[in-house]
């Protein structure tokens, strides 16, 4: 089943050209991973998708035009804008009450399951939470929600490693189950690359990349090149190359790896590495956050 | 899938059972997300409540010291009860007052400190229309506020009515004729409640949660400012002051609110509620009223974070 379609998805804030003629499908079961720099057009794609902006083309979710129909839709959408949404002067038992009060789906006793697993006292107010906690509370708000489509538009911002990967864990563990579609945006790409099943990348409001990650996994190899073979190498029109610690690295688009094994140690690149290789290629500089990843 | 899910009702995405799911809760909870959104603007603002109690529990102490002690010191008989009666009326304005006050303060806001800490994007993300929205928001100064102040006032009144017999009686004076006028005096309060408070304040409060809704920062100047404006446009054009006027009318209640009762101690018989009803005025109000609030509804679709 499909949970979001869209077709020629556009938004201009003045001359500025957010999404330039998107085309999305996104299917149930699935999470997909939308990447891409700052201004690259996510935010305002996930937006459009949560009806919280006008735009123009068509859009689907859950079958439902986003923008009349916000309310409706949110009964099966949940979504995590960044960590500082949660209104600061709520106490967290009253963050309960009220979503119990007002989402049918609200599972109240799953919500204090997972808070009891964390160090979130229930008479705190919000605002006396440390930015971790905040975005434990909300994710156990929302996972509590028995809804269909979860979108996460940088969750994980400002927070550490072992937050970070708890958060995923928790995810992955406690929420998804193939029945559910998740949507997010990051730019700490390197945490999702073994939590999204597909791959988006965005820049200038145009779609530069959409694959699952079997395709991703079989289509990109990435190859540390053995000196000696660092010219046969390049003649095979690698996408892009960089230099590592003296090493050359290549990284081929739709090669096979028994003939890239002959030129020196193959593997499947990060997310991070593609990103700055297709970026760089497609005229945007390449992001700073992704620069360097490389091992 | 299909034999499991029909088993448990657990997380399947069987495409009936969930046509029937979202059937049921919306049937049943219709005025649950209202009910849990005024719940939740109190918790946001507790100076809804909080800012009347204060001021009964001045009026009281005040009553206590000052009046009690007054009449106390005096050996006038006739003296004495004019000083346990006088406070009455005026405790009771002040309160609507505060009222008054707490309920532009709070319009003022309510749509724009929800903008201003981003927390639009979180009850955004719920199943809540913007008219639940915004109507449970003009519920605080058209309904909540009128009824906490009428239960306020009246417990004062009574605690104060009791205070006042104890002196009378002590004094040997008849306690008859304060508590009938107490009684008397409560019933003009629910009518100008009701009728000034509610009915013909409706526009005033419509138009500061519009603005609140609207202005991007200096909610009150905005709010303000455009009737200065006009009045000062109409001075400088016509020398008249008829749209001063006609607002002046608008925050004291008009003449139709309570003719010719000056005090709370006149008779309830010399309200008249046909003409109040009648006046063109309160009609219009409440279409300006309903026309800004409309607007304010139609606004919070558009508006995000500040």
């Amino acid at each position: 089943m499909t949970v979001i379609e869209a077709h020629g998805l556009r938004k201009a804030f003045g001359k500025t050209i957010a999404l330039d003629g998107v085309n999305l499908r996104v299917d149930e079961g699935r999470i997909l991973g939308l990447i891409g720099p700052n201004g690259a057009g996510k935010s305002t794609a996930l937006n459009a998708i949560l009806g919280l902006t006008q735009y123009q083309g068509e859009l689907r979710v859950l079958g439902r035009n986003p923008w009349d129909e916000r309310d409706q839709l949110m009964r099966d959408v949940c979504f995590i804008a960044d960590v500082a949404v949660l209104p600061r002067w709520m106490r967290v038992s009253q963050s309960l009450d009220y979503v119990a009060g007002v989402h049918p789906r609200f599972d109240r006793e799953k919500a204090e399951g997972l808070l009891a697993k964390t160090d979130i006292k229930r008479g705190s107010k919000i605002r006396e939470l440390s930015k971790g906690m905040v975005t434990q509370l909300h994710l156990a708000l929302v996972m509590a929600i028995d809804a269909r489509l979860l979108v996460l538009d940088e969750p994980t911002l400002g927070l550490d490693i072992l937050y970070r990967k708890q958060f995923y864990d928790s995810l992955l563990n406690d929420y998804f189950d193939r029945t559910r579609t998740i949507l997010l945006t990051t730019h700490q790409v390197e945490d999702v690359q073994n939590v999204i099943t597909d791959l988006m990348f965005i820049n200038h409001g145009r779609i530069l990349l959409n694959c699952s990650m079997e395709e991703f996994e079989s289509r990109y190899l990435e190859v540390s090149v053995r000196p000696e073979h660092v010219a046969a190498a390049r003649t095979l029109k690698p996408i892009h190359e960089r230099q590592v610690l003296g090493r050359s690295i290549l990284l081929f688009d739709g090669l096979n790896r028994q003939q890239l094994g002959a030129l020196g140690d193959v593997r499947t690149p990060s997310i991070a590495d593609l990103f700055v290789a297709l970026m760089g290629n497609h005229q945007g500089k390449p992001a700073e956050e992704t620069r360097g990843t490389g091992r | 899938m299909n034999t499991q899910s029909s088993a448990m009702p657990g997380p399947s995405r069987d495409s009936q059972i969930n046509e029937s799911r979202v059937m049921a809760p919306a049937a049943v909870a219709a005025t649950r997300p209202f009910y849990s959104s005024v719940r939740r603007e109190l918790w946001e603002n507790p100076s809804i409540y909080i800012a009347p109690l204060a001021v009964a529990g001045l009026t009281l102490l005040g009553y206590l010291i000052a009046s009690l002690g007054r009449a106390l010191s005096t050996s006038d008989l006739a003296q004495r009860r004019a000083v346990l009666e006088e406070p009455f009326t005026f405790a009771m304005g002040v309160m609507m007052t505060t009222a008054i006050i707490v309920g532009i303060f709070y319009s003022l806001d309510a749509l724009h400190g929800e903008r201003r800490d981003r927390s639009i994007l979180f009850w955004k993300s719920l199943p809540v229309s913007d008219l639940t929205t915004v109507l449970s928001k003009a519920s605080i100064p058209l309904v909540l506020l009128p009824v906490l102040t009428f239960g306020i006032v009246v417990a004062t009144e009574l605690i104060m009515l009791a205070l006042g017999s104890v002196v009378l009686l002590v004094s040997g004076l008849n306690v008859a004729t304060i508590w009938t006028s107490a009684f008397q005096m409560s019933l003009l309060l629910l009518y100008r409640l009701v009728t000034v408070h509610v009915l013909w304040h409706a526009p005033i409060y419509g138009w500061l949660l519009l603005v609140s809704g609207w202005a991007r920062r200096a909610a009150f100047l905005w709010a303000a400012l455009p009737w200065l404006a006009i009045c000062a446009v109409e001075k400088i054009a016509f020398n008249t002051w008829r749209f001063a006027a006609m607002l002046g009318q608008r925050f004291t209640g008009g003449p139709e609110a309570i003719p010719g009762v000056d005090s709370f101690f006149d008779p309830v018989t010399k309200l008249t509620p046909w003409r109040f009803l009648s006046s063109p005025g309160l009609w219009i109000g409440l279409v300006v009223a309903a026309a800004f609030l409309a607007a304010a509804v139609r606004l919070r679709r558009y508006q995000g974070p500040i």
